[in-house]
């Protein structure tokens, strides 16, 4: 039962990574008709953006070590602990949360040069032309990060009084053994708060029921006489927000790396399809769901039985469900079916 | 018939023209100078220089520990043709370097990018021998490159010098003449650790293995558990793990109930950083199992990929081929020499690179030639010094070095920000010796077929 319950949480935390990044790409897909590959790269500059706040707050007066004569080794106090003492450190400690207020404005500009700049001018050449260019500006943003950062995994900290990890198993009366990390829980709430932002932001403003409108008919609404592409290029700003801060709050996991968008993007196109393209329900609900499938196939009783399992589970799982339901969990007709 | 004109050539002439002829051809050809030329692969006889094929990963997960190994190879370069400060060619002994070149040729080189994949690696490595002509191919930060490369090696008649590979398979089941590997390996990391193991944590320990999947993990793993369960500890679990997972979460939970009290990560540079930091997360370094402090073992470490996980190596026990901090002549003259050019100390994965290339560039001294069946000869056997690790063998029967290794720790209190292992014991090379036959494998000959 321990082992269950624990898995079912990896595969929910798991799952809450698949589910924001397939959010945004969905949200591209179902309102600009773009079949974005550079979307795990929104997710990898998100966060980047937690490694420069984090450089930028821990900017350093070098303390030489003199014992080291053939380099220069040093050891480095932090301006801010030096002029803001207690405050400083606080900053410092927390600067993952705090990096998002760097990360939004960032993606924003980041989202609305990418769809002005590049992604309009594919609207309306086919899905394969629009792959090779996004997978091609995937490419050419994660070799300027490692051009910039390297190519090393770089630690970021959660917050200290985070950094531990919380007794599970006394809230739902599994005794004192079970434990998970508070930063893996805070993602989790994390996730489903910008999930239902996003679906509140659709649903409840008149802007959302706009945007909806125009996924179902973009022509009818420019008819009426609004600026539908416009709020579309809005959409893809939201997108790259959400990627981005999904990618701020997933370093203390994940210690980003150049490559960590692409590490995430095949999988999340599986996510896309499994829930049906175009379905921002289904991207949540196919998210959720294989990061479960994903974790209990990792479970060492059933890899006794089932060998390697861990490593095709989600493809053999995304085989079955599009043979039963060709358009995915909630795929919705004439989507992609041509 | 008086018309007829004589030729120049009498038949008594030309019999003995023949005869001469006929004793020179059958002279052994070991008894004349260069007598190899023109017979292997990239022969520099005519060219005034010696090209070095240097195939690391300038891309890919493991791009920054190339670079390094790159910036040693460069400054091996340097050295040899007499520039800079000469690093560990004023410790190297016995050594016929003279900062000359070898054997009176200029050192240029070549460069190739491994992607940290074998069939990259093998592409670049040949597209080296065959277009640019280098005469000898090193580098790589992967036993599955290494031991694809030095197949490759074998049959072009190149020789390789292994750059960081640290499977037993490397100079075990896959050997090769050809081959030939400087950097330790997984059964020495198992018999430097578990002494050390034993005196820190007790003979009492129920061991869980996560590791990677893929020729390095598999026989660090089995070397880690034959010498730790060697002291008496028991192995409760071994676990396999596909390569570059990323979240470790669903593999690192089963082990918070499985009663074992320390977690042995057979993984490597990124793998590494990742299951490291989520294991101390996940709190299994403040637990306590079977009334002892749980404790993790990171067998294989490495500074530059340390980096990665902050604060969680600290206190983390683990084995490395060579370290910065070491007080020897030569691990000195070759931090001087790096720091000076590049600013920062070097990796282990550099200096190994760094001593593989003066390695061959003796071996081609001492054998008088670049024919590579008479290099071969001399580094087979080649008992050494200076070079940061103690006196170190070359072993004629595996082209395995053997050397004393060390055995590091996380730094609790790192005085900069490269001080991040700290060595906790030198074991004697002695303790880290074994029969070459257990590992099975042929070398193949000397002489390959073109």
């Amino acid at each position: 039962m321990d082992a269950i319950f624990i898995q079912i949480l990896n595969g929910l935390d798991k799952g809450a990574a698949y589910a924001l990044i397939a959010l945004g790409l969905t949200l591209v897909f179902g309102t600009l008709g773009i079949v974005n590959f550079a979307h795990g790269a929104l997710f990898m500059l998100g966060a980047f953006c937690a490694v420069t706040f984090q450089k930028l707050v821990t900017l350093s007066v070098k303390v030489r070590d003199e014992g080291v004569t053939a380099f220069v080794a040093y050891k480095e106090q932090p301006y801010l602990e030096t002029w803001f003492g207690d405050t400083g450190r606080i900053i410092i400690d927390y600067s993952v949360p705090l990096s998002i207020l760097l990360a939004i404005p960032f993606m924003l500009l980041v989202g609305y040069v990418m769809e002005r700049g590049l992604i309009k001018h594919f609207y309306k050449r086919p899905h394969a032309e629009q792959i090779l260019v996004t997978f091609g500006l995937a490419i050419v943003i994660q070799e300027i990060i490692k051009a910039y950062f390297g190519a090393n995994p770089i630690p970021q900290p959660a917050p200290e009084i985070l950094a531990g990890s919380a007794n599970v198993g006394a809230w739902v009366g599994l005794g004192n053994n079970l434990v998970y990390p508070w930063w893996r829980l805070i993602y989790l709430c994390f996730s489903g708060l910008i999930i239902f932002s996003v679906f509140a932001f659709l649903q409840f403003t008149t802007y959302g029921m706009v945007v909806r409108a125009g996924m179902r008919d973009r022509e009818t609404v420019g008819l009426l006489g609004i600026n539908i592409e416009r709020r579309f290029t809005v959409v893809f700003a939201i997108a790259a927000i959400v990627a981005g801060v999904a990618g701020v709050m997933y370093t203390p996991i994940l210690p980003p790396d150049y490559h960590l968008g692409m590490d995430f993007l095949v999988l999340s196109f599986v996510v896309v399809v499994v829930g049906g393209m175009g379905s921002l329900g289904g991207a949540v609900l196919a998210g959720f769901l294989l990061g479960i499938v994903q974790s209990f196939a990792s479970m060492n009783e059933v890899k006794e039985i089932f060998p390697g399992i861990d490593q095709i589970i989600l493809y053999l799982v995304a085989v079955v469900i599009l043979l039963v339901l060709p358009r995915g969990l909630m795929g919705r007709a004439g989507v992609m079916d041509d | 018939m008086s018309d007829i004109k004589k030729s120049g050539v009498s038949r008594r002439g030309l019999l003995k023209a023949g005869a001469v002829g006929g004793l020179v051809a059958a002279t052994p050809s070991i008894f004349v100078k260069n007598a190899w030329a023109e017979e292997f692969r990239n022969n520099p006889e005519n060219s005034g220089e010696l090209k070095l094929g240097f195939n690391v990963p300038q891309s890919g997960p493991y791009a920054d520990e190339g670079a390094d190994e790159l910036r040693a190879y460069m400054l091996a370069v340097k050295h040899l043709n007499g520039e800079g400060d000469g690093g560990m060619l004023n410790t190297f002994k016995p050594s016929m370097l003279s900062g000359n070149g070898v054997l009176g040729k200029k050192v240029t080189y070549s460069t190739g990018d491994t992607q940290t994949k074998s069939d990259a690696a093998r592409a670049s490595a040949k597209r080296m021998i065959e277009k640019d002509g280098v005469l000898m191919i090193t580098g790589g930060s992967s036993s599955g490159v290494a031991v694809a490369v030095q197949s490759l090696c074998q049959e072009q008649g190149i020789i390789f010098m292994a750059g960081l590979t640290h499977s037993n398979d490397t100079t075990g089941k896959d050997k090769r003449r050809y081959g030939f590997r400087h950097f330790f390996n997984a059964y020495m990391s198992g018999a430097a650790l578990a002494p050390v193991l034993n005196k820190e944590y007790g003979s009492e320990r129920r061991a869980y293995h996560l590791t990677a999947d893929y020729t390095w993990g598999w026989t660090q793993e089995e070397s880690i558990k034959n010498s730790t369960e060697a002291l008496g500890w028991e192995t409760v679990n071994a676990v396999k793990t596909p390569v570059g997972a990323g979240d470790f979460s669903q593999y690192i939970t089963p082990v918070l109930n499985s009663g074992a009290d320390v977690l042995i990560l057979n993984h490597y540079g990124k793998d590494m950083i990742n299951s490291l930091s989520q294991a101390v997360q996940f709190g299994l370094r403040d637990k306590q199992v079977n009334g002892k402090n749980f404790e993790i073992v990171v067998p294989l470490f490495s500074r530059l990929m340390a980096q990665g996980a902050g604060d969680a190596i600290k206190g983390i026990l683990g084995t490395t081929n060579w370290n910065w901090s070491l007080q020897d002549d030569g691990s000195k003259a070759f931090v001087q020499s790096f720091g000076a050019e590049y600013g920062a100390p070097p990796s282990m994965a550099a200096h190994t690179c760094y001593v593989q290339t003066l390695l061959y560039a003796n071996a081609c001294e001492m054998a008088g030639t670049f024919y590579p069946p008479e290099v071969i000869k001399q580094l087979e056997g080649f008992n050494f010094d200076g070079m940061g690790n103690g006196p170190t063998l070359y072993r004629a029967e595996d082209h395995q070095c053997f050397k004393d290794v060390l055995v590091v720790r996380g730094n609790e209190n790192p005085s900069s920000q490269f001080d991040l292992l700290k060595v906790v014991d030198v074991t004697p090379r002695s303790q880290v010796e074994y029969d070459w036959t257990i590992f099975g494998g042929e070398l193949g000959p000397y002489e390959v077929k073109m």
